[in-house]
């Protein structure tokens, strides 16, 4: 296949610059203001290359302890006594800062974790630099968030967040926490710290006294070790359902506030009158949207049996004119798994749905030699009772059933210990607010998919976690009421 | 040697350009000792009429613009103002005004841009409601701008008056026309700030000219929706309101200082909508 | 590149001017059919598009070449015509040499609800056509909402188009990539259902080689390489064409061009 035709082969290759700025060798970890050495450093890779990028630090119990330390003393001696408008306008500034290096932090973020240019571009980091905008407007209006509340700070926050959207769950964590008035102690995800490192520095640009924001690299110890600090006064997780109950085991008896936003697997329900093609761009964006490393993804479809040939065949179609490959690359729909580990994941559990009599499908092509990929994989006559149907892969799998009536989608999406989002396709108004009233998740989207907004509020019903982040919900969970 | 400089013309601010009167008449701006400073233009009511128009053709688009990119906008005015801080202080000197209230005139009004930017894309979570109806309906209501608001600004000249009356209502979506009674240099500065500072133009309009003039025509013309008058004078403020009847314009009458800081002020200029649609398959 | 060159198979260079004549039409086929004087390996273009009148004085020139005539005719722009007047304009420019008919949809009878009379409009200048190659204008612009601009494709597609075109240039506004895309997408069911091809053409509002070239990539994402050549699909743009040799050009040398090197005809 010549690169070069138009008409047979690949599209002509469309490298994003990746050369204006600097990815440091390696970076410390930061504390009360400061660059502090750790212990130990640990590399982390490009998914899509196995190249080490850098070297960041392993924060242990010391670190952790020095960085509480230094957001309880920003937090009494500066952050809490600061008028909130004050502490607005240093959002203001880091959201500003972000918009200005947008495109730095879009590579940065696509060679670390694997997702297309594309999205980290155009998805992740305005929608990061948004988070901050939406929140710094809220710090001095609190008290009308909340009729008839006397509203104030809570303390210090000991968030721990994922490597599907580092950068964008930094901010989702970050923006509302300082707006609140408290300060932050933060742990990005092992295999995705650099966009977080890179927002430390960034936050230093914008002048925020030292101690407010901490940001402390690590591994599973190193949040363990942040969530059960007893001067933290709230733990916020991003992560897995077993990582978050383990949380909430350890929180048990302390007094601790915390919100929990944990995994999916979400039904997309297709109804014959949808807007069929629009639909099957819904389906494909719901499921292959970062690689499905999304815990809102739309992983079950349901697809009214009239239409499920004539949809599948489509998706089919439309799956095979997917660019899988390099993710800085901005030709790119499919990007790079983000780790090995998720990798043997996701293989294991394809190989169970393969084993347990669910039908397979990939497209032709196939995937570069070197780094993490696993093609775009569709699963049809699944059931219920399917273990590829029941577990979140957190990959591009999309396990695939018929449906014949509205009551029998809405039992079969809600049979499930997860409820964090839903689809509903349908040209019909009164059935969409049918179906939305009667989804258990906390974001439904009608005639849309993967849609995310700073002013709305997400997170999940029963096991996909407890509390909501984002718009006016959102807030609470950083406020201490008294009514 | 003497260097006479090259003095600011201050026109009028229309349709996001600087044209003159076009009565051809000014307002002669003197110091405090009487000394010439500059002449300023006086409004005439064609040129009130010239901005109601212009008014209306960014009204449209400014109500469809998303709550971020208001709110970024707004946050863009505050920066260039900020960075523009010694012009104002330095130009209200000439008026009399004491370096130190100056200043601080032009940080409260930065402080009121950077606050009302803030609750662009919040205060439709405070101001909409989904309504509980006993029918098998989805029933809610949101506010939506009511369109072409005129501004009778504080008469004291100061530009935290100015501000803290335009702003919340061009951040609810609205376009307006605002009439300065009183320092016109500080209000042409400001519209400078608001040119270039990716505000559409037409959003807002400013006219310096006299209130004994101007205000009947801000309360008769029919195709303004809304007039917020700031305002101590009894018969003021009643001839206003009878003036206003003929098209049932939304009056809100204040007091004649600058407004507090508050989102009531936004929803003063908006229309709530309900809509109704049943649930069911 | 390739993509480049192959966007410029796939001009209609189009004059549609009340002020058209023979001396107009007649240079623009130069252009046509060798659009950059130093380089004959670029082009020709696919077609001329001119109005009835006008058929003649094109096809003499660029007889003998690869170029096509089309003529537009049922009344265009508006189509607010008798259907026997319509179509007897059809019977003159294929008999004056037009390859290829541009027809206009009655919009005014679509919002009137009369689709059949949509339907036996279509097939009326398809047999009026002969042996010319009828595109359908939609008007997508008029038809202002997606569901309509589908259905119109659907019509025009079941009565016999050989072609569904977006626009007449002569709106606001003209094709944009979301009508292009449903139009694609009705091509697309129509070929699983009846397994006849239909080629599209989208017209007016694409003004540079970049979106050009983002035209292409959707139909060969949508319907594939089989579209990709100026027998099913073609762009109806007059200042495109220099926007696309200036980018050819730039490919080649590595810098950018400036329009005095590119004819103006």
């Amino acid at each position: 296949m010549s690169a070069n035709d138009f008409l047979s082969g690949g599209f002509a290759a469309a490298p994003e610059s990746s050369d204006h700025f600097e990815i440091k060798k390696s970076y410390d970890l930061f504390i009360d203001g400061k660059w502090v050495k750790a212990p130990k450093q640990f590399e982390t890779i490009n998914p899509a290359t196995d190249e080490v990028i850098s070297r960041v630090g392993f924060a242990g119990k010391k670190e952790i302890n020095q960085a509480v330390k230094g957001a309880r003393k920003a937090y009494d001696s500066v952050w809490s006594k600061m008028p909130p408008a004050e502490r607005g306008k240093y959002l203001f500034r880091i959201a500003r800062l972000i918009q200005e290096r947008a495109r730095e932090f879009a590579v940065v973020e696509s060679m670390d974790g694997g997702k297309p240019i594309r999205e980290s571009r155009d998805v992740d980091v305005p929608l990061a630099a948004a988070h901050f905008f939406y929140h710094a407007g809220w710090a001095d209006k609190l008290k009308y968030a909340f009729p008839g509340a006397e509203v104030s700070s809570i303390g210090v926050v000991g968030q721990v967040i994922p490597w599907n959207f580092p950068l964008l769950m930094a901010a989702w964590k970050i923006a509302p926490a300082l707006a609140c008035g408290n300060t932050v102690v933060l742990k990005p995800a092992e295999t995705t710290p650099l966009t977080a490192l890179k927002l430390a520095e960034l936050i230093q640009d914008a002048g925020l006294p030292p101690g407010v924001v901490n940001i402390v690299s690590g591994a599973g110890d190193t949040g363990q070790a942040l969530v059960r600090h007893p001067d933290v006064d709230k733990v916020a997780f991003t992560g897995s359902t077993a990582v978050g109950k383990a949380i909430r085991r350890s929180v048990a008896g302390t007094g601790k506030r915390f919100t929990l936003e944990l995994g999916g697997k979400a039904a997309n329900i297709v109804f014959e009158d949808a807007p069929i093609n629009e639909a099957v761009e819904g389906i494909v964006n719901g499921i292959f949207f970062n690689q499905g490393h999304v815990c809102c993804a739309g992983s079950r479809l349901f697809v009214q049996e009239s239409i499920a040939d004539k949809v599948i065949k489509k998706l089919k179609k439309r799956i095979e004119s997917l660019v899988i490959g390099n993710p800085l690359d901005k030709n790119t729909d499919i990007g790079a798994i983000n780790s090995g580990e998720q990798l043997a994941r996701i293989k294991n559990l394809v190989k169970v749905g393969k084993d347990e009599g669910a039908c397979i499908w990939q497209p032709s092509g196939g995937v570069p030699r070197k780094g993490n990929w696993f093609k775009p994989t569709l699963f049809t006559q699944c059931a219920q009772s399917h273990r590829i149907v029941q577990e979140e892969v957190f990959g591009p799998v999309l396990a695939i059933q018929t449906f014949r009536t509205p009551q029998e989608a809405i039992a079969k999406a809600n049979n499930t210990p997860y409820g964090l989002s839903g689809g509903v396709w349908t040209d019909k108004g009164s059935k969409i607010f049918k179906m939305t009233t009667g989804l258990n998740a906390g974001v439904v989207w009608a005639n849309t998919f993967n849609k995310f907004d700073p002013s709305s509020p997400f997170g999940g019903y029963k096991e996909s976690g407890i509390g909501r982040e984002g718009g006016l919900h959102g807030l609470s969970a950083y406020c201490q009421l008294s009514h | 040697m003497s260097n006479p400089g090259i003095p600011k013309t201050y026109k009028l601010f229309i349709g996001g350009k600087f044209p003159r009167t076009e009565s051809g008449r000014i307002l002669e701006v003197t110091g405090p000792k009487g000394e010439f400073l500059a002449n300023a233009s006086r409004a005439s009511r064609k040129d009130f009429r010239n901005s109601v128009v212009a008014a209306r053709k960014a009204s449209g688009s400014w109500a469809g613009t998303t709550a971020y990119l208001k709110g970024q906008i707004l946050y863009r005015i505050a920066e260039v103002l900020d960075g523009r801080k010694d012009q104002f202080v330095k130009e209200m000197s000439l008026l009399g005004v004491s370096s130190k209230s100056a200043m601080e005139d032009v940080v409260a009004s930065i402080d009121l841009l950077v606050h009302y930017a803030g609750w662009s894309d919040k205060y439709q979570q405070l101001f909409s409601s989904v309504n509980p109806v006993s029918s098998p309906h989805f029933n809610f209501s949101l506010p939506e701008p009511s369109g072409v608001v005129g501004v009778v600004a504080p008469s004291d000249g100061s530009l935290a008056g100015l501000v803290s009356a335009m702003a919340p209502i061009v951040v609810g979506g609205n376009a307006a026309v605002v009439l300065l009674s009183g320092n016109p240099l500080s209000a042409i500065s400001f519209a400078e700030v608001l040119a270039t500072s990716d505000v559409p133009g037409g959003v807002i309009n400013i006219l310096t000219g006299l209130r004994s003039e101007l205000v009947p025509e801000f309360a008769r013309h029919m195709d303004v929706n809304a007039l917020l008058l700031c305002s101590d004078d009894a018969e003021e403020r009643k001839n206003t309101e009878l003036e206003a009847v003929e098209n049932l314009k939304r009056v809100v009458l204040s007091p004649d200082k600058a407004l507090t800081q508050s989102p009531y002020h936004i929803c003063d200029f908006q229309e709530i909508k309900t809509t109704w649609h049943p649930v069911g398959v | 590149m390739s993509a480049l060159k192959l966007a410029v198979s796939m001009l209609d260079v189009t004059t549609l001017e009340g002020a058209d004549s023979v001396g107009k039409v007649s240079q623009m086929c130069q252009k046509a059919m060798h659009p950059l004087a130093q380089d004959p390996s670029i082009g020709p273009a696919a077609a001329v598009c001119v109005y009835p009148r006008m058929v003649k004085a094109a096809a003499d020139v660029v007889k003998g070449s690869k170029v096509k005539v089309a003529a537009v005719a049922t009344q265009f722009p508006s189509g607010q015509m008798r259907l026997k007047e319509r179509l007897a304009e059809v019977r003159y420019a294929v008999g004056e040499g037009a390859d290829e008919i541009d027809m206009v949809i009655s919009r005014g009878q679509f919002f009137q609800g009369e689709y059949r009379a949509i339907y036996d409009e279509v097939a009326a200048c398809k047999e009026a056509c002969g042996k010319a190659h009828l595109k359908v204008i939609l008007e997508t612009g008029e038809l202002t909402t997606y569901d309509n601009v589908r259905y119109a494709s659907d019509m025009s597609m079941a009565a016999g188009a050989d072609f569904i075109k977006t626009s007449t240039g002569k709106v606001p506004i003209a094709a944009t990539l979301p009508v292009t895309l449903v139009m694609l997408q009705a091509i697309d069911d129509f070929y699983e259902r009846t397994g006849r091809m239909v080629g599209m053409k989208p017209a007016g509002g694409i003004s540079n080689a970049k979106l050009a070239l983002q035209y292409l990539v959707m139909v060969r994402e949508v319907l594939g390489p089989k579209w990709l050549t100026n027998k099913w699909f073609r762009f109806g743009a007059s200042s495109l064409t220099n926007d696309l040799l200036m980018q050819i050009r730039k490919q080649e040398t590595g810098l950018y061009q400036s329009g005095d090197y590119f004819t103006k005809d």
